[in-house]
């Protein structure tokens, strides 16, 4: 008798829980979107009137601190286009996930997107070594993965390889190298430091920034995203006698090395990459730490660093101002900061690429429309390098000092691209302004 | 030189803190004996409860003693609520209780504050200062640091050996049916030897947060090495907490700033398993080991 | 045929242990290719991430249930057969057969495990607690370290390997629907967790899950009886590190990444969560664990949303599910869900100790 409830209590046990979990397949039949779609059949994410984008955000963890703004930035200004018609007369549904800056979340979270959220495409998705685990998958399934929020140069060095995948900021190699040339150039006697994140990020920026300053790098420091002890690294730096130290890293590790520095007494001259160097964020963090003895974005006066798309403080500039008026109306909590800014220029470029993808837009077409979107008039200071052999973002930035919050630039637009191509001037697409509606207004493409 | 004294400061300070966990630990095992993993989230969710009052305005010392006497609540509360109706039974239920109260609190921490990573104020001071060319890396905040920790633990030397209530808690600790039937009303002991644990523990709590990122994940490294603190002084012995705390945070800032902060975790985990292997009962402790 | 004979055949199979299971498994087979063929492919990934969820925590519960040892570091042992098949999959242009892949994961993690387990052996309660759950949180710095060969924090990418041309037809033949990359996965952790259940479950009704039994109600009479007490721990120990690589392996190809941030001590603590839920050495309680981790983060999360809490807040409930499912269990039911039914199906002559593990089984 035993035995046979023991019997029948597994195959009960097994057929309860097949029953159990098939059950919770409520998702049970195929839909037609698991189909790779054929010429002409519904595409994934496309309805008669809306479109889907997905995206992958660090809005917890590490990296949350400034990069979690970019998607609000984003949704504000996609409710101001689906305020005004939409694109084609379709609204714009943007989905972000979180992936807290940890690249198997990524891996798990972007399968949702794809799979089950059925996005059209993805749009500007965070991270180097978050968006790493994904960008074969998303290839391999031909989903346009367009403007990844990363300088990495694999995004658009092989578009052989990785077809659907465009990069949109300065890719880390030409700001190492801008940043580099312009220490050889102005700071020809420093002895300088590296402080690197540990993975992509990192190495890229090292291979521009060794392409000027070689012999002059005196010491390297890397550190883990994720591990907030970094005082063995600028320990080390401070003992290596480095007077000038290049940041490239995420805004957190910003305050921490200015915090680490402090405590060690080291007082060299800081030049922070882009992605790192927000003035109000890390002016913020830090001024909690000292209880108010350091005031706003006191902390971080003096530091150089690079800028391609105005920022807040660019006040008199037509696409802040169009930013503001944007953020006015559709913004949430919290005001305007540079990275919402941020998003809402990589949402116009999507509104750019999606209204030149005409009419009824195919994955295949818009990424065909991006890869004809050089010129595109926006507000990166610098042009894309789009094209069918490059799927590289801006070309440009300018160098700036960081001031009472507001970033005075040191140079004009320098612009280059990947490799050993020279930096240029080229003012040429700072000028752009916005159309009055503030909406692109782009041709379908040929 | 310098990088032998930077390391060795910063390992004193940090040993402090451990030890002061540490002694949170050893309280509890000797009460209750169980060992509470749950102490890292209860000093974490303490801290946020300072992080409150700080950014309502009020000052660093407000916070300070909120989140202690919030920590003196939280851990009666525990104790009588969730670990009383396991306590004599299979050890197996209260460690799991204690890991299942780590998630919840976990969590809650997370939804109520968030999971962002804020900046904690340190009084005194985040500067170290030069003499004599070389730059003591010892900041305001360190020395407030070291200073208070020592006076916690004066404080509880002076409470379990010069008071009436001290010597209760050590009855109840030492023997229960005994303690009982002399009258000390021994359920009430053990509440109160949580609670003050949970105030150590919300010290350590404090005391790492300073001049530093807060985050709900921000003490649990530090759970595994007070737990290996402990256990290299002596699961039974307070004063092995601290002097196992010192040990080990000397010890793994030499690792981190010689080998590479990535395997600190790992030294802790190699410490340990020597610990248990050569001298299972720890530094100090008076207990045997049973053998089999 | 008359109804004595059929009883007899059915009596025969059921008889032995082996019998039982291998029919069990057939069963269970069945199962898996209706509901796998019936379900659309982001179901397929999630059944995928329940099968080896499930081989982790059968693993776990075996140790746990059966031989009283508590380990929190069965993440960092599943990320050393996670890494170990990265590796053979990262960057390969024609990769090793998967068999052989995640053979080769099981081999590097027993070694491992063998290691942990001979350590483990001589601690118990709370000493083997706080020692696994160190090794939990050191484990991933070491990928860290060691960035060059393991890919650090951006670890190594895996790419998913394509179904061989023999199993495709046999799936098309089976079921007349063609195999993608996620179904493949899916098929693979399941054949994986049918037949380390099988085994464990052989393993558990034979006399080395008696000796197992035995050193964990009492480590001085198993000594008495001849026992070795360290070899046995040492044993149960490797074998649920060998599940815990099983596990790891399919893991890395199903979330097509190894990194360090995926091994943290929430996986350990979850799989600790499923074990409880389902009843310590349940294999069914098991996989009903492993069906809750996979499936009930999104039905709370959904819930918290409607609750009107924001998408991060809404996240961490699973969490505090979690949580709360492991501090209620103890509390009220200590038998885990599967053992307090079982406990009220029999009819109890001793009195529950309260203790959580299972009641002590009577003879075969």
């Amino acid at each position: 008798m035993k035995r046979w409830t023991k019997q029948m209590t597994r195959i009960a046990g097994l057929i309860t829980a097949g029953a159990l979990v098939a059950a919770c397949g409520a998702g049970g039949r195929p839909s037609s979107g698991s189909n790779s779609s054929g010429g002409g059949a519904a595409q994934v994410g496309i309805t008669k009137d809306t479109v889907t984008v997905g995206a992958t955000f660090p809005l917890t963890g590490v990296a949350a601190p400034g990069y979690s703004e970019i998607p609000t930035g984003a949704q504000a200004y996609f409710d101001y286009v689906n305020a005004n018609g939409g694109v084609n007369g379709r609204k714009i549904k943007y989905i972000v996930r979180d992936d807290g800056y940890d690249p198997t979340t990524t891996s798990e979270v972007t399968n949702e997107l794809v799979l089950k959220d059925q996005v059209f495409a993805m749009l500007g998705a965070l991270g180097t070594p978050t968006h790493t685990a994904v960008v074969d998958f998303l290839n391999s399934e031909k989903v346009p993965d367009l403007f990844v929020s990363s300088g990495s140069i694999q995004w658009g060095d092989d578009p052989k390889a990785k077809h659907y995948t465009f990069g949109w900021q300065p890719d880390y190699e030409i700001e190492g190298k801008i940043i580099g040339q312009w220490v050889a150039k102005n700071m020809p006697d420093a002895k300088v430091g590296l402080f690197l994140q540990d993975d992509d990020l990192g190495r890229d920026s090292e291979k521009g920034v060794r392409q000027y300053l070689d012999k002059k790098i005196v010491k390297v420091q890397r550190y883990t995203a994720g591990n907030t002890d970094v005082a063995p690294q600028i320990a080390a730096l401070k003992a290596s006698g480095a007077d000038l130290v290049l940041g490239f890293n995420v805004p957190s590790y910003t305050a921490l090395s200015q915090l680490v520095a402090l405590k060690l007494n080291y007082k060299p001259k800081w030049f922070y990459s882009n992605i790192g160097s927000d003035a109000e964020l890390v002016g913020n963090l830090l001024s909690k730490f000292s209880e108010g003895a350091v005031h706003g974005t006191d902390p971080l006066d003096g530091v150089l660093t690079t800028a391609y798309i105005p920022g807040v403080d660019a006040t008199d500039n037509a696409w802040a101002k169009l930013w503001q008026k944007v953020w006015d109306k559709h913004g949430k909590d919290g005001h305007l900061t540079n990275y919402r800014i941020y998003g809402m220029s990589e949402a116009y470029a999507f509104v750019q690429a999606l209204q030149a993808a005409g009419k009824n837009p195919t994955r295949e077409g818009i990424v065909n429309a991006v890869e004809k979107m050089g010129n595109a008039a926006g507000p990166p200071l610098a042009p894309f390098r789009y094209s069918a052999d490059s799927h590289l973002g801006i070309s440009g930035m300018r160098v700036v000092q960081l001031k009472g919050g507001k970033s005075n630039p040191l140079t004009p637009v320098l612009v280059t691209d990947i490799g050993a191509a020279p930096i240029k001037e080229d003012d040429s697409a700072a000028k752009d302004s916005p159309p009055a509606s503030g909406i692109p207004e782009v041709k379908p493409a040929g | 030189m310098q990088q032998l004294l930077t390391t060795s400061l910063t390992g004193l300070t940090l040993g402090m803190v451990y030890a002061a966990f540490a002694l949170a630990l050893v309280l509890i095992w000797r009460s209750t004996r169980i060992v509470n993993f749950a102490q890292a989230p209860m000093a974490m969710i303490t801290t946020y409860v300072a992080l409150v009052v700080v950014d309502a305005g009020m000052s660093y010392w407000i916070g300070f003693v909120a989140a202690l006497l919030s920590g003196l609540v939280l851990g009666a509360v525990i104790e009588r609520v969730v670990i009383r109706p396991v306590e004599g039974k299979p050890e197996i239920n209260a460690i799991i209780l204690t890991l299942g109260l780590f998630v919840v609190i976990h969590a809650v921490a997370a939804i109520i504050f968030g999971s962002g990573f804020r900046s904690f104020p340190a009084p005194f001071g985040l500067r170290g200062f030069e003499a004599g060319g070389v730059t003591i890396a010892l900041t305001g905040f360190a020395v407030f640091t070291i200073c208070s920790v020592v006076v916690v633990m004066l404080l509880l030397v002076a409470l379990f050996h010069h008071t009436d209530v001290g010597l209760k808690m050590r009855a109840s600790a030492f023997n229960q049916e005994v303690s009982r039937m002399l009258g000390v009303k021994v359920t009430r002991m053990l509440t109160l030897g949580w609670a003050l644990a949970a105030v150590v523990g919300s010290l350590s709590g404090l005391l790492i947060a300073g001049g530093n990122l807060v985050y709900p994940s921000y003490m649990d490294s530090v759970v595994v090495y007070g737990f290996v603190a402990a256990v290299l002084g002596g699961l039974d012995s307070p004063v092995g907490a601290v002097v196992g705390g010192l040990l080990l945070g000397l010890g793994l800032s030499f690792v981190s700033g010689y080998v590479g902060s990535d395997l600190v975790a790992l030294a802790s985990l190699a410490i340990l398993i020597v610990v248990l292997l050569v001298r299972p009962a720890g530094l100090f402790s008076h207990a045997t080991a049973r053998t089999v | 045929m008359s109804s004595v004979a059929f009883g007899s055949l059915t009596g025969r199979l059921r008889r032995t242990p082996l019998r039982r299971n291998l029919i069990g498994g057939l069963i269970g087979l069945v199962i898996v290719i209706l509901v796998l063929e019936s379900v659309s492919p982001f179901r397929q990934g999630q059944f995928a991430t329940m099968a080896y969820l499930g081989i982790a925590v059968g693993g776990l519960t075996v140790l746990t249930g059966l031989n009283g040892q508590l380990s929190l570091g069965h993440g960092a042992l599943m990320a050393v057969g996670a890494y170990t098949a990265a590796l053979m999959l990262h960057n390969v242009e024609k990769p090793l057969p998967l068999p052989v892949i995640m053979l080769l994961s099981v081999l590097v993690t027993v070694v491992v495990g063998a290691v942990v387990g001979v350590a483990a052996a001589r601690l118990h309660g709370p000493y083997i607690a706080g020692a696994t759950l160190a090794m939990a949180v050191a484990v991933p710095g070491i990928a860290s370290f060691f960035g060059d060969t393991l890919g650090g924090e951006q670890g190594l990418s895996v790419s998913t390997p394509e179904a061989p041309g023999w199993f495709a037809d046999a799936v098309y033949f089976l079921t007349a629907h063609d195999i993608t990359g996620t179904k493949y996965l899916a098929y693979i952790g399941w054949i994986g967790l049918i037949i380390s259940f099988v085994l464990l479950a052989n393993l558990s009704a034979s006399r080395v899950g008696r000796t197992w039994r035995a050193v964990r109600d009492d480590e001085v009479a198993a000594e008495l009886a001849g026992i070795n007490v360290g070899r046995a721990r040492v044993k149960a120990f490797v074998v649920s590190a060998a599940c815990a690589g099983l596990a790891g392996s399919v893991m890395a190809m199903v979330v097509r990444i190894a990194a360090p941030s995926g091994f943290t001590l929430t996986l350990s603590l979850s799989l600790l969560t499923a074990v409880v839920l389902g009843g310590l050495g349940s294999l069914v309680g098991a996989l009903i664990g492993a069906a809750l981790l996979t499936f009930l983060p999104q039905t709370v999360t959904g819930l918290g949303q409607s609750l009107g809490l924001t998408d991060l807040q809404s996240a961490q409930l699973a969490p505090l599910v979690y949580g709360l499912t492991l501090v209620l269990v103890i509390l009220l039911a200590p038998a885990g869900l599967v053992g307090t039914i079982r406990n009220a199906w029999r009819r109890r002559q001793s009195p529950d100790t309260g203790s959580i593990h299972p009641q002590q089984e009577a003879t075969p």
